[in-house]
C-alpha cells in the first residue's frame, strides 16, 4: 500500500469520525437475541448474588424462560411476516431477518430448550453426600482428584454456570446464521464458541479427559478462528467491504466505482477466491467436514453427554446456517469455483464419517463420526444451490437436531459404576433388560440411518432429491453408498441390544426425572412425525428458504 | 331376465359358504343343500335358455354388469357377464351334470362323515366353472380359472389321508401353475396390445394387433389350456387326479373342468384366426395328446386311471378341433357336449363297479360284472358304444365330424391331422373294448381285498343308478339332436363363426374309413381280451405297452428334465450366491472394515496432529478453489 493511500484512509477515518450517525437498531426484530443474551447477563448476576441453594432453580428457571421466549419472539416475527414479504436486514446491515434466519433460530431454540432440561438432570448419578448432583464437576477449576475437589463435593457445590454460558453460547448461534457482514459472522462464532469450550471441560467424571477434550477443542477452534479471520481479511481487501452485499456486488462485477484505499488490491480474483476458500475452510471446521473433523470424536467423547447433545446439536445448525448464507448471498457468483472444491469436501466427509465409524467400539464417538457422516449428507443439500436445497437443509437439519439430543440423552441413562457406560460391548443385550430405553434408542439410530417412517429418512430423500435436480447425482450415489456403509454400524447397535447376551456385569439404566424424559420424548416425538408426516414441515422449510440480500 | 345371471353363479357359491363354514350341524342337511343350489343354479339356467331360444339369433347375447371390480384410471375392471349361445351350452352342461353328479353323490358319499365339506368343495366348484363361462372378460375368467383349480385341488386331495392322494393334488396344482402363469401373461399381453381385458373390446379389434404379438398371446393362452386340459406337455398331472373320489373324477376331471381349456381357445378364436402359428401349435398339441392318451388308455389295468388316458385324448380330439379354426369351433365344442355325457357316464359307471366290488380298480380283478350289475352294465355299455362312434350314438356325431375337419384343413397338414385322428379312433376303440371286455364279460378273477373281505359286486343305490341313467340318455340321443340338421351349428355359429372346410375326401369316405377303423379296434381288443381269459397278473408286455403303463415316461420326463434340471438350476444359483455374490458383499464389508481401521488410526489423539490435517485440509481447499479458476 503507498503512504498516499494510507494517508488517504486515514484522513477520510478522520473525516468521518464527525460524521458517524446514532446506529439504528431495530430491538423489536432482533428481540429472540436479545432476550437469550440479556438472560445469559442475568444469569452470572444470579451466580454472583443468589445463595448457593437456590442458584440452580434460579438458572434452570432463568434458562428456560428466556428460551421460551425467544422461541416466542420469534414465532411472532415469522407470524409478522419476517421470514417472507417483510424480511430485511437490520442493524445498519449486520444482521438478516429472513425465512432461513428465523427458522434456524427457531430450531437453534427449541434444540437448546430440550438440551437445557438434560443439563438439568440430577437424578442420574447417586447422590454425593447427601447432595443431588448433575454430570458437571463439582468446582470447575479445582484440580482433579485433588483435596480442594473432595472438599467442593463434599459441600455440594454444583457447576451452575453452565447455564448462562450455555445462553451465551445459545445468543452467539442465534446471531451466527443470521449474521450478515463479516465480522458480525466472526463475533457471533466467537460468542458460541468460547462458553462451548467451558462447557466441554466441566465434566463430572472422568475430568481430565473432558480437560483435554476442551483444551483441543479451544486449540482448534482459535486455529480455525485464525483462518476464517484471515479470509476475512482478504476478502476486504478484496471487496472493500465486509458486508455481504457489498462483496456480492463486487464479485458479480456490478460496482464501478472503485475505493482509491483499496485500488491495489480490489477486484483481484486471488484475494477473493483464497480468501473465500479460508472462511470456507473456519466455517467447515464448525460442521465438522473432513478433512476439518479431527476434533469432533475427541470433543464429543470428552465433553459432558449433555453438553456433547447440545454442541451436536445446536452447533451444527447454527454453522450450517453460516454456510448456506455466505455460499448464496456472498457467493453465488462464484458458484463455479467453490462446487467442485465442495463436492470433493462433501465426497470424503461422507464416506470418511461413514467409513471410520464402523470400527468404533465407543457410543460418544460412534455417534461423533455418525455426525460427520451427516455432515457430509447435508453439504450435499447445501452444494444444490437451489431453493429447494436451501429448504432440504433446513428440514434435515430441524430433524436432525432432535435425533441426536435424544440420542446422547440416552446415552446418558446407560451407566456403570464409573459413570456412563459408553463402551459398546456393554450395551450387549440392553434390550432384554430395558427393552423401552433400547427401543426409543433403536428408533433415533433408525432414523440415523435413514429408514423410512423416520426423520432421517424425509431428510435425507429432500437433500438427495435436491441435489440430484441441482445436478450433483454422483453426489447422491455416494451418498447413498455411504448411507449404506453407514447403515452397517446403526443397526449393529441395534443388533447388540436386541440379539446378544445381557453381560453379568452389564450396566444399569438410571430411571430419570421427567426432564430427561421430556428430551427423549420430544425427540422420539419429533423423529416419528416428521417421519409419517414430513409434508407440513417441508412446506414450512420452504416458505422460509429465501435469503433476504 | 338378464339379471338373473348373476344367481348361476350365486346359488352354488351360497351353498359353498354355507357348507363350509355352518359347521357340524349341517351335516344331516348339507348335501341336500349343496344338491338343490346347484339344481337350482340349472333351473336358472334352463329358464335363461328358454328365453334365449326364444330370440332372434342377433339378439341372443345376454350381459350383466354387476360391478366395477377396480375403477382405476387407465385400468378398468369389471365384475360383469356375458351370457351367449357358447356361454349357455357351458351353463346346461356343468349345472345339468353338475346336479346329475352331486346326486349320485348323495349315495356315494354316504359312508363318509366329511360328506358335507365335499359338497361344500362342489358347490365351490359349480360356481367357479360357471363364473369361468359367464364372465365378460378375461380377468374375471381368470378368477373362475383359479377358482376352479382350487376346487380341483382340495377334491383331488379330499382323501387327505392318502399320501398318494395328498401328492397327487400338489402335483395337479404345481403343474396347473405352469399354464396359469400363461394365463396371466396372456391377459397382461392383451392389456398392454389392447388396453382392455373386456371380451367386447379384445375380441373385436383383435386383428389391429400385429400379427407376432397375436402369436404370442395365443401360444400363452394354449399354455394355459395345456394346463387346465391337461394336454402334453402339461398333461402328467391327470391320471394322478384319479386320486379323488370318483364323482370328482367325472365332473371334474372328465365333463367340465378340463374342457376349459377348450372353452378358453374357441372364445379367443378371433385371436387364434389372425395366428395362424399359434393355431398350429394348437393342432400340434391336440393331435399328440390324442394318440398320447389313447395309448396311455390301453395300457391300464386302473379303471379310472384307463379312462383318464381316454378323456386326455378325447380332449386332444377337441384341442385338435379347436386349432383347425372356423372349420373346427363348432364341433370341438359338440364333442366336448357329447363327451361330458358319455365320459360322465363312463365314470359314473366305474364309480359304480367299484362301490360294487370293495372299491377295487384294478380291471384285471374284475370280470363277469355284467350279471350282477345289470343298470350299470346296459349304461356303461351305451357310454362305451358312445365313446367308440358307434353309428347314431352321440361319439358317432361328434366324433366324426372332428375327423371330417381335419381333413378339411387341406393340403399335407390335412392328410396327416386327418390320419392321426382316424388312428385315435382305432385306438379308442380298441381300450374302451377292452375296458368293457375285462370288467363285464369273461371269467370273475375277483380276489379279496386288503381286509380279507369277499367282493359281493351288487347294484348300486337308486341315487346312483339314476344319474347314470340320465347320463346314457344324454350319451344315446345328445348326438342325434345336435348333429342331424347341424342343429348345433346353427345355434353356435353367430358366436364362433363357421367355414366349411375344402376336403380332399367326401364326408362319406370318411364315415366309412371311420366304420372300419372302429371294427378294427373292436376286433382287435376282442382277439385279445374276449377269446382268451385275462390274466389276472399282467404280463411284462412289449416295450411300448411298459413305457405305456408309465404313461409313456411322462414323470421320468419330468423327473429327470425339470426336477433334476430344476435342482442343479437351483445348486448352481446357491453356489454362485455363496462364492460370487457373497464374495463380493464379504469382501466389501471386509475392505470397509479394513479400510476403517487404518484411517481410525490417524486419529492418533495428538492436537498438532488435528491441525496438520485442518491445514492440509486448508491449503488443498485453496489450492484447489484456484485450480478451478486456472482451469
Amino acid at each position: 500500500m503507498s503512504a498516499a493511500s494510507v494517508h488517504s484512509l486515514w484522513t477520510m477515518g478522520a473525516d468521518s469520525t464527525a460524521k458517524i450517525p446514532t446506529p439504528h437498531i431495530e430491538y423489536a426484530q432482533l428481540s429472540p437475541v436479545l432476550i437469550v443474551l440479556g438472560a445469559a447477563c442475568l444469569g452470572v448476576l444470579v451466580e454472583a448474588f443468589v445463595p448457593r441453594k437456590g442458584r440452580y432453580y434460579a438458572q434452570v428457571f432463568l434458562a428456560v424462560v428466556a428460551l421460551v421466549a425467544s422461541f416466542a419472539a420469534i414465532v411472532a416475527l415469522a407470524a409478522g411476516g419476517y421470514g417472507s414479504t417483510k424480511a430485511h436486514i437490520a442493524a445498519m446491515g449486520a444482521v438478516a431477518v429472513d425465512g432461513p434466519a428465523l427458522f434456524l433460530q427457531g430450531t437453534i431454540l427449541l434444540a437448546s430448550l430440550v438440551s437445557i432440561f438434560t443439563f438439568a438432570e440430577r437424578r442420574l448419578d447417586p447422590e454425593a453426600h447427601g447432595n443431588r448432583v448433575d454430570s458437571f464437576a463439582a468446582q470447575a477449576a479445582s484440580v482433579p482428584g485433588s483435596e480442594s475437589e473432595q472438599s467442593a463435593v463434599k459441600a455440594g457445590f454444583t457447576t451452575t454456570e453452565v447455564f448462562p454460558l450455555a445462553l451465551f453460547a445459545v445468543g452467539g448461534m442465534l446471531v451466527f446464521p443470521a449474521a450478515n457482514d463479516l465480522l458480525t459472522l466472526f463475533i457471533a462464532l466467537e460468542v458460541f464458541s468460547l462458553p462451548l469450550y467451558l462447557l466441554c471441560a466441566v465434566a463430572r467424571r472422568k475430568r481430565l479427559m473432558s480437560q483435554e477434550a476442551a483444551v483441543k477443542y479451544f486449540l482448534l477452534g482459535a486455529f480455525s478462528s485464525a483462518f476464517l479471520l484471515f479470509g476475512i481479511a482478504l476478502l476486504y481487501g478484496y471487496a472493500g467491504s465486509v458486508s455481504y452485499a457489498k462483496i456480492a456486488a463486487v464479485v458479480e462485477g456490478s460496482v464501478s466505482t472503485i475505493d482509491p484505499a483499496l485500488a491495489d488490491t480490489m477486484g483481484n480474483d486471488a484475494l477473493l477466491l483464497i480468501g473465500a476458500a479460508m472462511i470456507l475452510a473456519g466455517l467447515l471446521f464448525k460442521v465438522g467436514a473432513v478433512p476439518f473433523h479431527m476434533w469432533t470424536p475427541d470433543v464429543y467423547q470428552g465433553a459432558p453427554t449433555p453438553v456433547t447433545g447440545f454442541m451436536a446439536a445446536a452447533t451444527k445448525v447454527a454453522a450450517f446456517g453460516a454456510l448456506l448464507r455466505l455460499l448464496y448471498v456472498v457467493l453465488p457468483g462464484l458458484r463455479w469455483d467453490w462446487r467442485p472444491v465442495m463436492w470433493a469436501v462433501a465426497i470424503v466427509t461422507m464416506l470418511g464419517g461413514a467409513i471410520v465409524a464402523i470400527t468404533q467400539t465407543d457410543i460418544k464417538r460412534l455417534l461423533a463420526y455418525s455426525s460427520i457422516a451427516h455432515a457430509g449428507f447435508i453439504l450435499a443439500g447445501v452444494i444444490a444451490t437451489t431453493p429447494d436445497g436451501v429448504s432440504a437443509v433446513l428440514f434435515y437439519l430441524g430433524g436432525y437436531s432432535f435425533v441426536t439430543i435424544g440420542a446422547f440423552a440416552v446415552v446418558t441413562l446407560v451407566r456403570d459404576a464409573g459413570g456412563e457406560a459408553t463402551h459398546l460391548s456393554k450395551w450387549a443385550g440392553l434390550g432384554r433388560r430395558s427393552p423401552l430405553v433400547a427401543a426409543v434408542f433403536a428408533i433415533f439410530l433408525l432414523a440415523f440411518a435413514g429408514i423410512p417412517l423416520t426423520s432421517g429418512f424425509a431428510g435425507k430423500f429432500a437433500v438427495f432429491k435436491a441435489a440430484a435436480e441441482g445436478g450433483a447425482g454422483p453426489l447422491v450415489v455416494v451418498g447413498v453408498l455411504s448411507s449404506a456403509v453407514a447403515a452397517f454400524f446403526y443397526i449393529r447397535v441395534i443388533v447388540l441390544m436386541f440379539f446378544s447376551e445381557p453381560k453379568a456385569d452389564g450396566p444399569t439404566v438410571a430411571v430419570p426425572s421427567p426432564l430427561t424424559m421430556t428430551t427423549i420424548g420430544v425427540g422420539v416425538a419429533v423423529t416419528l412425525v416428521l417421519g409419517v408426516a414430513p409434508q407440513y414441515f417441508l412446506d414450512l422449510a420452504n416458505q422460509a428458504s429465501v435469503f433476504v440480500r | 331376465m338378464e339379471n338373473l345371471i348373476a344367481l348361476l353363479v350365486a346359488a352354488p357359491l351360497l351353498g359353498a359358504v354355507v357348507l363350509l363354514c355352518g359347521g357340524r350341524r349341517l351335516d344331516r342337511i348339507g348335501h341336500l343343500l349343496g344338491t338343490v343350489l346347484a339344481a337350482a343354479s340349472f333351473v336358472i339356467g334352463a329358464v335363461l335358455f328358454v328365453d334365449m331360444l326364444g330370440k332372434g339369433a342377433e339378439e341372443r347375447t345376454f350381459t350383466q354388469h354387476l360391478f366395477s371390480w377396480v375403477p382405476v384410471e387407465g385400468f378398468q375392471a369389471d365384475v360383469g357377464f356375458q351370457l351367449d349361445q357358447l356361454s349357455m351350452t357351458f351353463v346346461l352342461l356343468i349345472s345339468g351334470v353338475g346336479t346329475l353328479i352331486h346326486i349320485y353323490s348323495i349315495g356315494y358319499m354316504e359312508h363318509d362323515e366329511r360328506r358335507r365339506r365335499f359338497f361344500g368343495y362342489l358347490n365351490l366348484f359349480v360356481a367357479a366353472m360357471l363364473l369361468l363361462v359367464i364372465a365378460d372378460n378375461y380377468l374375471l375368467l381368470y378368477v373362475g380359472w383359479e377358482g376352479v383349480g382350487l376346487a380341483s385341488y382340495l377334491l383331488i386331495g379330499f382323501w387327505q389321508h392318502k399320501p398318494s392322494a395328498a401328492t397327487a393334488a400338489k402335483k395337479a396344482f404345481l403343474v396347473n401353475r405352469v399354464g396359469d402363469m400363461g394365463l396371466s401373461i396372456a391377459i397382461m399381453l392383451m392389456f398392454t396390445t389392447f388396453g382392455t381385458f373386456a371380451f367386447g373390446s379384445v375380441l373385436p379389434s383383435a386383428t389391429d394387433a400385429s400379427e407376432g404379438k397375436l402369436t404370442a398371446i395365443g401360444l400363452m393362452l394354449l399354455l394355459a389350456a395345456c394346463g387346465k386340459s391337461a394336454q402334453v406337455p402339461l398333461q402328467s398331472w391327470l391320471g394322478d387326479a384319479m386320486e379323488g373320489p370318483t364323482p370328482v373324477s367325472a365332473l371334474i376331471h372328465a365333463a367340465t373342468m378340463v374342457t376349459a381349456g377348450v372353452y378358453l381357445i374357441v372364445r379367443s378364436g378371433v385371436i387364434f384366426n389372425a395366428a395362424p402359428d399359434a393355431q398350429t401349435a394348437v393342432t400340434v398339441v391336440g393331435a399328440v395328446t390324442l394318440l398320447f392318451g389313447a395309448i396311455v388308455g390301453c395300457a391300464k389295468d386302473d379303471i379310472k386311471k384307463a379312462l383318464a388316458g381316454s378323456t386326455m385324448s378325447q380332449i386332444g380330439y377337441m384341442i385338435l378341433a379347436a386349432g383347425l379354426g372356423p372349420i373346427g369351433y363348432v364341433f370341438a365344442i359338440m364333442h366336448l357336449v357329447t363327451h361330458g355325457f358319455f365320459k360322465a357316464g363312463l365314470f359314473l359307471g366305474a364309480g359304480s363297479v367299484m362301490h360294487g366290488m370293495n372299491d377295487e380298480v384294478d380291471m384285471r380283478k374284475y370280470g363277469a360284472l355284467r350279471k350282477y350289475m345289470p343298470i350299470t352294465f346296459a349304461t356303461f355299455g351305451l357310454g362305451y358304444l358312445a365313446i367308440i362312434g358307434f353309428p347314431g350314438l352321440s361319439g358317432f356325431f361328434s366324433k366324426d365330424k372332428i375327423i371330417e375337419a381335419a381333413f378339411a384343413k387341406g393340403g399335407t397338414e390335412g392328410w396327416i391331422l386327418g390320419g392321426v385322428a382316424l388312428l385315435g379312433a382305432a385306438i379308442t376303440a380298441f381300450y374302451m373294448t377292452r375296458v368293457m371286455l375285462m370288467t363285464f364279460f369273461g371269467e370273475k378273477r375277483w380276489e379279496n381285498d386288503a381286509d380279507g373281505n369277499q367282493p359281493h359286486p351288487h347294484e348300486s343305490p337308486r341315487s346312483m343308478t339314476i344319474p347314470m341313467i340320465v347320463l346314457a340318455f344324454g350319451s344315446v340321443f345328445a348326438g342325434g339332436i345336435f348333429g342331424v340338421g347341424d342343429r348345433f351349428l346353427k345355434w353356435l355359429e353367430p358366436v364362433t363363426g363357421h367355414a366349411e372346410g375344402d376336403s380332399p375326401v367326401s364326408a362319406m369316405t370318411v364315415t366309412a374309413a371311420t366304420m372300419v377303423v372302429l371294427v378294427i379296434g373292436v376286433g382287435i381288443a376282442w382277439a385279445v381280451y374276449g377269446r382268451r381269459p385275462v390274466p389276472a397278473v399282467a404280463p411284462r408286455g412289449s416295450l411300448l405297452t411298459r413305457a405305456a403303463r408309465r404313461d409313456l415316461l411322462q414323470d421320468d420326463f419330468n423327473h429327470v428334465v425339470l426336477v433334476r434340471g430344476g435342482e442343479h438350476l437351483t445348486r448352481s444359483l446357491v453356489y454362485v450366491d455363496h462364492t460370487l455374490v457373497d464374495g463380493v458383499v464379504n469382501g466389501t464389508a471386509a475392505s470397509v472394515g479394513g479400510l476403517s481401521g487404518r484411517l481410525r488410526k490417524l486419529q492418533n489423539g495428538y492436537a498438532r496432529t488435528y491441525a496438520v490435517s485442518m491445514f492440509g485440509g486448508a491449503a488443498i481447499i485453496i489450492a484447489a478453489t484456484l485450480l478451478m479458476r486456472a482451469v
